[in-house]
């Protein structure tokens, strides 16, 4: 995965990411036009397909609205880095097959516009020659992502 | 082994003896609630894996709270889509949008006992740890799977146990308390931990006051807030319900285990201010400041024992020309013995403005709004910046008993000051 980065502070809760008033909505190319709305109006526009979300500590903090995570989904990220990641947010992301990358540290290496390039099955980010490693996601996570989301590997499933 | 109450109960739902903080185990759900806002997606990601019928009907709860009555078209097809899912799949525990907020409806209606594990697609689900039970907020894809499986995975949390001693002051009431310790935790001082409530001082509360504590252990990043069953809480259940229960009790030298001593009796009444919910100060700090809105209500206080403090102080007295105010019942429980006892009169009288029971402007998404440059003191429990309403709009957070004041002078107020 390549992309660009766009960089966030700490403590970025759901109500950031997606206001409550668009709750309603469920269609999430629809919810991805007011994606981080409640930090700046302007991002739905300015991000592109493939580009990454990199934080602080504590991002997605709040809500257990999955909204949050079905717009960064509707606009096209590729994955989440950050410092760490609030609870419930994590669970919905991996559910629905973002990839959300730990990595301590990480947030004073990266700025916004920097292009930088993951390695899932390494567990890299490489920004021009420097490399950043992140924390390993359990095995059961990792075939999660690999089959998209929960829903797709709950079908291959029995419970 | 030793374990917490949280293992405990996390052990007994996978069906083992015992397990640890940390390990990752797969658990029988005993309730499941959703509501009108994050309802909908579930029941789409349901409906994605395939499969027709949920686990068990009896164990799901459904209710309609944030939107209540729908204010635009998307809310009411959203309401379709739950009505219709109830319908054909016999739900029988579903209360429209007549019962109010769901974390006061679940316990006043029985659903939540001692022992039980309740997820919920709210993340203040973590309120019905107050009664002893193992209860935490999930999206919606993970209760796609509970709605399909009865079964979650979940990583057993450690616990901190924060040994609460001490007889408040005057006017200091749980809701400062709570905000104290989050001031001194940080936003994410408790991520992915059981927050255990203890001492003298909880042992002292009533079950309303342990809902408030419980109810903002997330606000700290908490999975869970929990606080061992005792007679007071056995009595509100056995009035409430009729499904057996499991008491747990912590194991003093459970090796997951972490304690902090809170000592509250110097405690003065707290407010958290803009944009983060441990932004806490004492309220000498930020006495004076102005306000635009006051909204007494919500999952945290919106219950009848803050009703009667705020009607008591507000009795008689009359609302600041500068504020507006919103009183809004948690239930309808909550509702009608405020009528009874003669405290929507007070309210109204004083010129606040009471709505149906629902989470209000909580969630910035229904009614009462702020615009640009506005400030809001409500005792609910997130101020994150947007919340309600404007981005540029701030919320501060109070006790009912510090908005029922601050209503009266138009400005942050410690109700000794009335």
């Amino acid at each position: 995965m390549k992309g660009k980065v766009w960089k966030f502070e700490d403590d970025i809760d759901t109500d950031q990411i997606i206001p409550g008033r668009y709750l309603v909505i469920r269609d999430p190319k629809k919810l991805a036009k007011h994606l981080m709305e409640g930090i700046d109006p302007q991002f739905p526009d300015k991000v592109k397909k493939g580009d990454f979300i990199v934080a602080g500590k504590n991002f997605g903090c709040g809500s257990s609205r999955e909204h949050a995570p079905l717009a960064l989904k509707g606009a096209g990220i590729s994955a989440v880095i950050a410092e760490s990641f609030a609870r419930i947010f994590y669970r919905n992301a991996i559910n629905l097959g973002i990839p959300l990358l730990e990595a301590p540290g990480i947030s004073k290496h990266l700025k916004t516009g920097d292009e930088i390039e993951i390695d899932l099955e390494k567990g890299i980010i490489k920004k021009d020659k420097r490399e950043f490693k992140f924390k390993k996601l359990p095995e059961f996570m990792v075939e999660i992502l690999k089959k998209g989301g929960l829903i797709p590997y709950l079908k291959n499933k029995n419970w | 082994m030793s374990m917490t109450i949280s293992e405990k109960i996390l052990a007994k739902a996978a069906g083992k003896k015992e397990v640890e903080a940390g390990e990752i185990i797969m658990a029988n759900i005993d309730v499941a609630m959703m509501h009108d806002l994050t309802g909908p997606l579930a029941v789409e990601a349901f409906k994605k894996i395939g499969s027709e019928k949920v686990w068990d009907p009896s164990k799901v709860v459904v209710l309609f709270d944030h939107q209540v009555p729908a204010d635009s078209i998307e809310a009411a097809e959203n309401h379709i889509i739950m009505r219709k899912f109830v319908k054909e799949q016999g739900i029988e525990d579903f209360y429209d949008v007549r019962e109010g907020i769901c974390h006061q409806v679940l316990p006043e209606k029985g659903h939540v006992v001692p022992g039980d594990v309740i997820v919920g697609t709210d993340s203040h689900t973590c309120t019905h740890g107050a009664l002893g039970a193992f209860a935490t907020g999930i999206g919606s894809t993970d209760m796609a799977m509970v709605l399909a499986t009865g079964k979650l995975w979940f990583k057993v949390p450690e616990t901190i146990r924060f040994e609460i001693e001490g007889q408040p002051k005057n006017h200091v009431c749980a809701k400062d308390i709570i905000l104290y310790i989050i001031g001194k935790m940080g936003i994410d001082g408790a991520t992915y931990k059981a927050c255990e409530f203890t001492g003298s001082t909880v042992k002292n509360m009533t079950i309303s006051e342990r809902l408030v504590l419980c109810n903002m252990a997330i606000e700290m990043g908490g999975k869970t807030g929990i606080i061992e069953a005792d007679e007071k809480t056995i009595e509100y259940v056995k009035r409430r319900s009729k499904k057996p229960y499991n008491i747990m009790k912590t194991d003093p030298d459970a090796p997951s285990l972490e304690s902090m001593q809170v000592n509250v009796e110097s405690l003065e009444p707290q407010i958290a201010c803009p944009h983060n919910v441990d932004n806490v100060k004492p309220i000498s700090e930020v006495e004076g400041t102005e306000i635009d809105q006051i909204f007494i209500g919500s999952c945290t206080n919106g219950r009848i024992e803050d009703l009667r403090y705020a009607a008591k102080i507000l009795k008689g007295g009359e609302i600041s020309e500068r504020v507006r105010m919103l009183v809004i019942p948690a239930s309808r429980e909550v509702y009608t013995k405020a009528l009874d006892e003669g405290l929507i009169k007070i309210f109204i009288d004083a010129g606040a403005i009471v709505c149906n029971p629902c989470c209000g402007p909580c969630l910035g998404g229904h009614i009462g709004l702020l615009g640009p440059g506005e400030v809001s003191l409500s005792t609910s429990n997130r101020n994150f910046k947007g919340r309600q309403g404007s981005p540029e709009s701030e919320v501060y957070l109070s006790s009912a008993a510090v908005a029922a004041a601050s209503a009266i002078k138009g400005k942050i107020t410690h109700p000794n000051n009335i």
